[in-house]
């Protein structure tokens, strides 16, 4: 039951990464456009996810939920080592939450609106970032149970240049998909071609900040290069990512819409992939030394059984119905109607 | 003068759980109420084909839209703050007392579904299908709210599980969401939810009225919200009592806390106001209604109610926020049951009152009563469980974070929280102001194209 256990907090942490990430990168991008192309974004990215973006920040919770009740030690690590940069994370995801609800609903359009869109551009940059940034703490060995001051304990624990760059990594992974998510919302051709740019410019952006997390990667002493590239697995993944890479633009070209997103989704998982399994089962490596791990620092038997039939029931529910909600709200479903 | 400017960790921590719980309640309650005025508004639309109903449900679903939305956030925020300030508890308890909250994901999640359908629905879908969406949102949010206070029942009755020497050991999660208290605990924040909403939705409907604009389209708004409102307020007393006993039997001390009742007697009074004077472990100007403490929480005029003096001083609650909080519930819940009689006596035989001044201001007073009774019960429930965390096992200050500094987070929560609200007041202001333009169509400034729905 544990691995079922362990599947759930995957797929959660892939799909938060795949659906809330595109939500993020929705405002990264909006914010990325030019002034006098901004209306058109706004109301491409607003389509894309208007009536979904609650449900893709339910993964969060759900994530966060099988933490704490499966692999609570884990849990706990994390929230008191990483207290701030959470807190941080946690003002991104509310500022961005109401701020997007507010500018929709308020039911007078004035000059608040430019208020609520700031707060929902620099949110929507804040709250990736820092979940690299969180992300990056937990493998860079710079959480240190043993350590004895303030700034070792509760600063150094996340703030470094390895962590700073996989923030920018995911911000710039998130506008990536939110571009390439958008391209079937577009109306037409104008539209579309500007997106299309938008994607091509994420992209480099995507490459660039990839680089700088190997680098720093580097320079910080973490070995990222042999863990990525050592077992055939990590090998294959980044492989699969690239050559996705070529058949996304290939098929951008051709305006072959939905493969591109199918393909955009399947590089998420393997850019996830590469960056998670060389480490399985140990999910945090302290600076001391030791490993917390997926197998070994869970919750008592009953409580994982339980656990798992509570998942397995959930997504019975859920997915079903979730997958019907974004099926219903696709602009091609709109064009049926 | 440092001291004052600086709270002490712990106490930063706690004030920050309490102020973050206090606020997040407001929302939830919301979310498990205002749907279902909302699908009842919708239900009568779709029998009558009365537009005025149409409007009626798409204003309230704005509202439930931004509510639903802070309350999302807000609980997002709480799944991590247990962690932030209370490690040393989730560390233990988390395994135990999870269950509920797993399950609780589930139903958040249909209910962030069934929100997307409903909003974005509206001609989309079969409009059964669409009504049954919008009820949907009312029944997980109603499920929602029941699991999470299965939780917090947890920590006022820890089962399933044992405690030896120091270590937690046979975990059944099954067993510990079952647990004594969840049941009255559940029963008496549903009522109370349905009560806050309901006093809260039908007192702005009441203010509007009397205002003279839209009086049809609020007047109709009215009546439902009042209905719901009734079902609280008299469903509140009947709860508590249950509750009540529950904690006579769970926590003792709790109980005599609520009441400032120092000394173990038969036959115990009922202690009404009064200031508790904890040093001399007496109460002054109180009025004591005799024997019927003894009878609320045993059914037996005599029978023996437990004092704080029988517990060691180290493990009291603080007896006067908990005493005055208790009382303050107990106040405003008299008055709204006197409101909700008015309602039947008025609806049933004076049929012409219902549109005087007098009974408008009434209800339009009464607007936060609600709310406040309801702010007040938690405060009894959590301040009457200190200083533990998990009642009888693990005390508070055992759990709180080791880091340093937790009082600037409180302040910068505390700025979120007052800002939030600010926001949610005007926005709530301003969709009400809309109400001849956007929703009611049979407003002459009423125009189907300022519509998006």
């Amino acid at each position: 039951m544990i691995y079922v256990v362990i599947g759930f907090l995957w797929l959660s942490v892939c799909l938060y990464l795949i659906l809330g990430g595109a939500d993020f990168g929705a405002g990264i991008v909006e914010l990325m456009t030019k002034k006098k192309n901004r209306k058109y974004t706004e109301k491409i990215m607003y389509e894309s996810i208007a009536p979904v973006w609650e449900a893709n920040h339910m993964w969060l919770v759900i994530a966060i939920v099988i933490l704490f009740v499966g692999f609570p030690e884990i849990y706990t690590t994390m929230s008191t080592y990483l207290h701030i940069p959470l807190v941080l994370m946690l003002l991104g995801i509310i500022a961005r939450g109401t701020a997007f609800t507010f500018r929709h609903y308020d039911a007078v359009k004035d000059d608040w609106q430019i208020i609520y869109t700031q707060i929902f551009y620099y949110a929507s940059l804040l709250t990736p970032f820092f979940l690299g940034l969180i992300g990056a703490a937990t493998v860079s060995q710079s959480i240190n149970p043993d350590a004895t001051t303030f700034l070792d304990l509760y600063i150094f624990s996340w703030l470094n240049w390895f962590g700073v760059s996989v923030g920018f990594f995911v911000v710039a992974l998130c506008a990536y998909l939110a571009s390439i998510f958008s391209l079937r919302e577009t109306n037409d051709r104008l539209e579309l071609n500007l997106m299309i740019k938008k994607s091509h410019q994420t992209m480099i952006f995507v490459v660039i900040t990839g680089i700088l997390v190997f680098a720093t990667a580097y320079f910080s002493g973490i070995p990222l290069v042999k863990w990525v590239f050592s077992k055939p697995l990590g090998v294959m993944a980044v492989t699969f990512a690239t050559v996705a890479l070529g058949l996304i633009l290939k098929a951008m070209n051709n305006k072959k819409l939905l493969p591109v997103r199918a393909l955009a989704g399947f590089q998420m998982i393997m850019i996830l992939v590469a960056a998670t399994y060389q480490h399985n089962p140990d999910i945090i490596l302290l600076g001391n030394g030791e490993h917390l791990s997926l197998l070994k620092h869970i919750a008592a038997p009953k409580t994982i059984t339980a656990l798992g039939w509570a998942l397995m029931l959930g997504s019975l529910f859920i997915l079903p119905f979730l997958f019907y909600l974004m099926f219903s709200f696709t602009k091609a479903s709109k064009k049926l109607d | 003068m440092r001291k004052l400017i600086f709270m002490d960790d712990f106490i930063a921590a706690r004030a920050q759980m309490a102020l973050s719980l206090g606020f997040h309640i407001i929302f939830a309650c919301v979310g498990m109420v205002m749907p279902f005025l909302m699908a009842f508004a919708h239900w009568k639309y779709l029998k009558t084909g009365n537009k005025i109903y149409k409007g009626l449900t798409k204003a309230w679903s704005k509202g439930v839209a931004i509510l639903f939305a802070t309350g999302a956030v807000s609980g997002t925020m709480l799944s991590f703050e247990l962690g932030l300030l209370w490690p040393g508890f989730m560390k233990h308890a988390g395994p135990i007392f999870g269950m509920p909250f797993s399950l609780e994901g589930t139903a958040f999640f249909i209910e962030a579904i069934a929100i997307g359908f409903f909003l974005y629905g509206w001609d989309k879908f079969n409009k059964w299908f669409h009504w049954f969406c919008g009820f949907l949102i009312g029944l997980s949010g109603l499920a929602s709210g029941i699991l999470v206070v299965a939780a917090n029942a947890w920590m006022n009755s820890p089962s399933g599980f044992d405690y030896i020497n120091g270590k937690y050991v046979n975990i059944d999660p099954i067993k510990a969401m079952f647990n004594d208290a969840w049941f009255p605990q559940a029963l008496h924040m549903t009522v109370a939810a349905f009560c806050a909403t309901g006093f809260a939705v039908a007192g702005v409907h009441a203010y509007l009225i009397m205002r003279k604009k839209n009086v049809e389209f609020h007047t109709k708004a009215f009546r439902i919200a009042a209905a719901f409102a009734l079902i609280g307020a008299f469903g509140a007393p009947l709860s508590g009592d249950v509750a009540a006993k529950s904690v006579a039997k769970r926590q003792p001390i709790k109980l005599a806390a609520m009441e400032a009742h120092f000394e173990t007697e038969k036959g115990a009074a009922f202690v009404l106001g009064g200031i508790p004077d904890e040093e001399k472990g007496d109460i002054n100007y109180a009025i004591k209604i005799p024997k019927v403490l003894s009878f609320l929480v045993s059914n037996d005029f005599n029978a023996e109610v437990k004092g704080l003096n029988d517990f060691p001083r180290d493990e009291w609650p603080p007896v006067s926020v908990v005493h005055y909080s208790f009382q303050i519930m107990i106040f405003f819940g008299v008055i709204m049951i006197c409101i909700g009689s008015l309602y039947l006596y008025t609806f049933f035989f004076k049929k012409q009152w219902l549109t005087k001044n007098w009974f408008l201001k009434t209800f339009f007073f009464a607007t936060p009563f609600g709310y406040i009774a309801l702010e007040a019960g938690w405060t009894v429930t959590e301040v009457g469980r200190q200083p533990w965390i998990i009642y009888g096992i693990m005390r508070t200050a055992d759990a709180v974070t080791p880091m340093p500094g937790i009082q600037y987070s409180f302040y910068f929560f505390t700025a979120i929280f007052i800002s939030l609200s600010l926001i949610i007041i005007f926005l709530l202001r301003r969709q009400i102001q809309m109400v001849p333009k956007l929703y009611d169509p049979t407003d002459e400034q009423f125009n189907f194209k300022n519509k998006k729905s």
